[in-house]
């Protein structure tokens, strides 16, 4: 299985990045902590472990640690506008619950 | 499930601990609103994808308030209630806003608070609260922007604002429910945005020219903190001149009269803004101007004739630019940063001109309009704690110098301007007579050596200093500013030890009861004043008749009470008098019944009496 960007969020990732002015990709994990177990992090990614995972959708390196690669596996991060707020979404098949915001889960 | 923000490396927040920050921009105009996501600085737009929020605030007769577009498309049919340039009103006393706005059309309502207040159909309004509506609006679109409560924000101020326009503008944050992280000088944020704060430093050139305000300022970044040289402008410069340049032209080239209707004017000047916008990127703009009778006058206007149009309105921006540049004892190829704000400077002639007077290409890459919010955003930024705290922090300075006024009315500085907050400074003084026991503080903020040329801040005096020859006391005042710009004064007679100190609130800014009673409900406040006026009300009815009654007791009180009667009299006199000082308006009012009672027969003896005098001697006849 892979992690995948969508194209939409592929183009603003890099769009990110390259505003930045550094960074190799995009890094995403979870860790534990929230109202609903498990929290997502996403964040620009400087480095690479040596464990880490990386695989590259639509041009864009993601990068993910093989602790979290477990609760993300099959994961597609989109990018979506809902109203005035955009930002990224995890469709993650893991998931079995979310907390009333989604911003955490539970698999 | 929850739209997620990409964050810096190990600075993932937990969720629910999002700490959202916006920078604001409360301009003249026109004012944005900005903030950081996914490492990126952008202003935020409505629903309708503007960026600019117009800073007009319309008062409606049923209390609400509008803001923005739709209230300034009513200035024209409402301008009593729709209140635009609030900017220059703050932290104004009334005398200076009859000095600089002479020409603002609203009605201004001396209060005792030093605050002026514009009379609107929805009550009285200060500068204050009509720039925090303003601020409620972009508060309003930046926390459904970003889902969520704003941690925090940082507003920008013209360099040249006093603390008394500082504190406005702290006041009329806080009136939006807003925690203001820091002010930030407006062209310290454009130079932000630019990312010349992370630079090795030098002399940095901000050339703002808006829609109808010019301001120019030269900065000097040293260790990460901006210090402002010097700053210079006109208040009534701008873009809104360019338009009337290409009206005017296009009026003699078609023979359109000076004295045409309201309406053609109107229609003249939207023209001009539009091909002056063309001409912006294009060699020459179509004209097609429908005139008053029906007929079309076309036309070409091209760059070049556009450019001398304008050329007179640039020259004098120079001038502006030389003499501040003058002031700031830098000479122009010691500049080594230009930064163009300012929705104006996207004329090319601007941009070129301003290029060949300091010898360098200025910077224009970010939207001039948008350059000053995105800095302000990107300090809002690390102050909220979303940035490795190294990353940048610049420090406040004190705008202005802070002093204490000496014999013969000058002004000695304690904390030159431009000093780095928090900061404490201390100087000794000493007795100007032989047995001189008090010595008055009075509290100064310029730069100007007289004290009538500079603002006053607050007296107190210090009292118990032992009585010694002139010369010998030593009294040491300390200057201290905390670090959100709050001054403190203290004065201590070292020999004695005797000490007075005062906190430094400008006199023109709110008090904090006067901000929490504009917060309170609205309804609550409304019957306050009903009963304040009733109350009123009463006690005038009170001294009505307790005025009447002393006159006519004066008058022929013995002739017609006897002595216990008038004793009676006046002992619910006096009750009336106790009653009306201390008393609620439902005893006012039985104080009044219960002394009218007594007098009655008084009363009727009078009526009676000064009937039968008027018809003494006459016929019934007469009367009818």
């Amino acid at each position: 299985m892979a992690i995948t960007l969508t194209e939409a969020a592929a183009r603003r990732v890099q769009q990110y990045l390259d505003n930045r002015g550094k960074g190799i990709g995009l890094r995403l994990g979870v860790r534990s902590s929230g109202c609903s177990g498990m929290a997502y992090v996403i964040e620009f990614a400087d480095d690479i472990e040596e464990s880490d995972q990386v695989f590259e959708s639509h041009g864009v390196k993601i990068i993910v640690d093989p602790k979290s690669m477990v609760y993300l596996d099959g994961t597609e991060v989109d990018f979506a506008r809902e109203g005035l707020n955009e930002g990224f979404k995890f469709n993650n098949p893991n998931v079995r619950d979310e907390c009333g915001c989604g911003e955490s889960f539970t698999v | 499930m929850a739209l997620l923000q990409i964050s810096e490396p190990g600075q993932s927040t937990a969720p629910h601990q999002h700490r959202l920050a916006a920078g604001i921009d409360l301009g003249t105009t026109n004012s944005l609103v900005a903030s950081v996501r996914s490492g990126e600085a952008a202003t935020l737009p409505d629903e309708q994808g503007r960026h600019l929020l117009p800073s007009v605030v319309r008062y409606l007769e049923d209390g609400n308030v509008v803001v923005g577009h739709e209230a300034r498309a009513a200035e024209a049919e409402d301008p009593l209630n729709t209140i635009s340039s609030v900017k220059r009103l703050m932290g104004r006393g009334i005398a200076d806003v009859v000095h600089t706005g002479a020409r603002l059309p609203y009605e201004f309502i001396d209060v005792d608070s030093a605050v002026p207040k514009i009379h609107t159909v929805a009550g009285d309004v200060s500068a204050i609260e009509v720039s925090a509506e303003i601020l409620k609006a972009l508060r309003q679109r930046a926390e459904r922007t970003l889902g969520g409560e704003l941690e925090g924000v940082v507003i920008t101020v013209p360099a040249y604002f006093d603390d008394a326009q500082r504190q406005a503008t702290r006041d009329a944050a806080r009136l939006a429910g807003l925690k203001v992280l820091r002010l930030l000088n407006e062209p310290t944020a454009a130079a932000v945005a630019y990312g010349l704060d992370r630079s090795d430093g030098g002399v940095i050139a901000v050339y703002d020219l808006g829609g109808g305000t010019f301001d120019v300022s030269i900065l000097r970044l040293n260790r990460g903190v901006f210090e402002v040289l010097a700053t210079g402008g006109d208040t009534a410069l701008g873009g809104d001149d360019m338009d009337r340049a290409i009206a005017e032209w296009i009026m003699r080239q078609a023979g359109i009269a000076d004295d045409s209707g309201h309406h053609q004017m109107r229609r003249l000047m939207r023209d001009a803004r539009a091909a002056k916008e063309t001409l912006t990127s294009q060699d020459s703009a179509s004209l097609d101007i429908e005139l008053e009778d029906g007929s079309h006058w076309q036309g070409e206007l091209t760059r070049e004739q556009f450019d001398e149009l304008i050329e007179p309105l640039i020259r004098k921006t120079v001038s502006t630019t030389r003499r501040t540049l003058r002031d700031a004892g830098v000479d122009v190829d010691e500049v080594n940063e230009v930064v163009m704000v300012g929705g104006s400077t996207r004329v090319p002639r601007v941009r070129e001109a301003i290029g060949d007077f300091f010898g360098r290409v200025p910077h224009t890459e970010i939207d001039p309009d948008k350059v000053v919010a995105i800095g302000a955003a990107l300090q809002a930024d690390v102050l909220v704690g979303n940035k490795p705290e190294d990353e940048m922090l610049l420090l406040d300075v004190i705008p202005l110098s802070l002093g204490i006024e000496t014999m013969g009315g000058l002004v000695e500085k304690i904390i030159p301007r431009n000093t780095t907050i928090p900061v404490a400074r201390a100087q000794d003084f000493t007795t100007y007579k032989d047995g001189q026991t008090a010595m008055s503080i009075h509290v100064l903020q310029g730069e100007r050596e007289m004290v009538d040329d500079c603002r006053s801040l607050g007296r107190f005096t210090l009292r118990g200093i032992p009585p010694m020859v002139a010369g010998a006391a030593r009294i040491r005042v300390t200057f201290q500013v905390d670090a959100d710009g709050l001054l403190s004064v203290t004065a201590e007679e070292q020999t004695s030890g005797v000490q007075a100190s005062i906190e430094i609130k400008p006199s023109y800014g709110l008090t904090d009861t006067e901000i929490e009673s504009m917060l309170r409900d609205s309804m609550e406040h409304a019957r306050e004043d009903m009963e304040a006026r009733r109350l009123a009300e009463q006690r005038v009815e009170a001294d009505r008749v307790l005025e009447a009654l002393t006159a006519a007791l004066a008058e022929d009180g013995d002739r017609f009470l006897s002595v216990d009667e008038r004793d009676d009299i006046e002992s619910e006199m006096d009750r009336l008098a106790d009653l009306r000082a201390n008393g609620t308006v439902e005893q006012i009012k039985e104080g009044i019944r219960s002394l009218e009672k007594v007098c009655a027969g008084y009363v009727e003896r009078r009526m009676n009496t000064s009937i039968r005098d008027a018809m003494s001697g006459r016929n019934v006849e007469e009367f009818e």
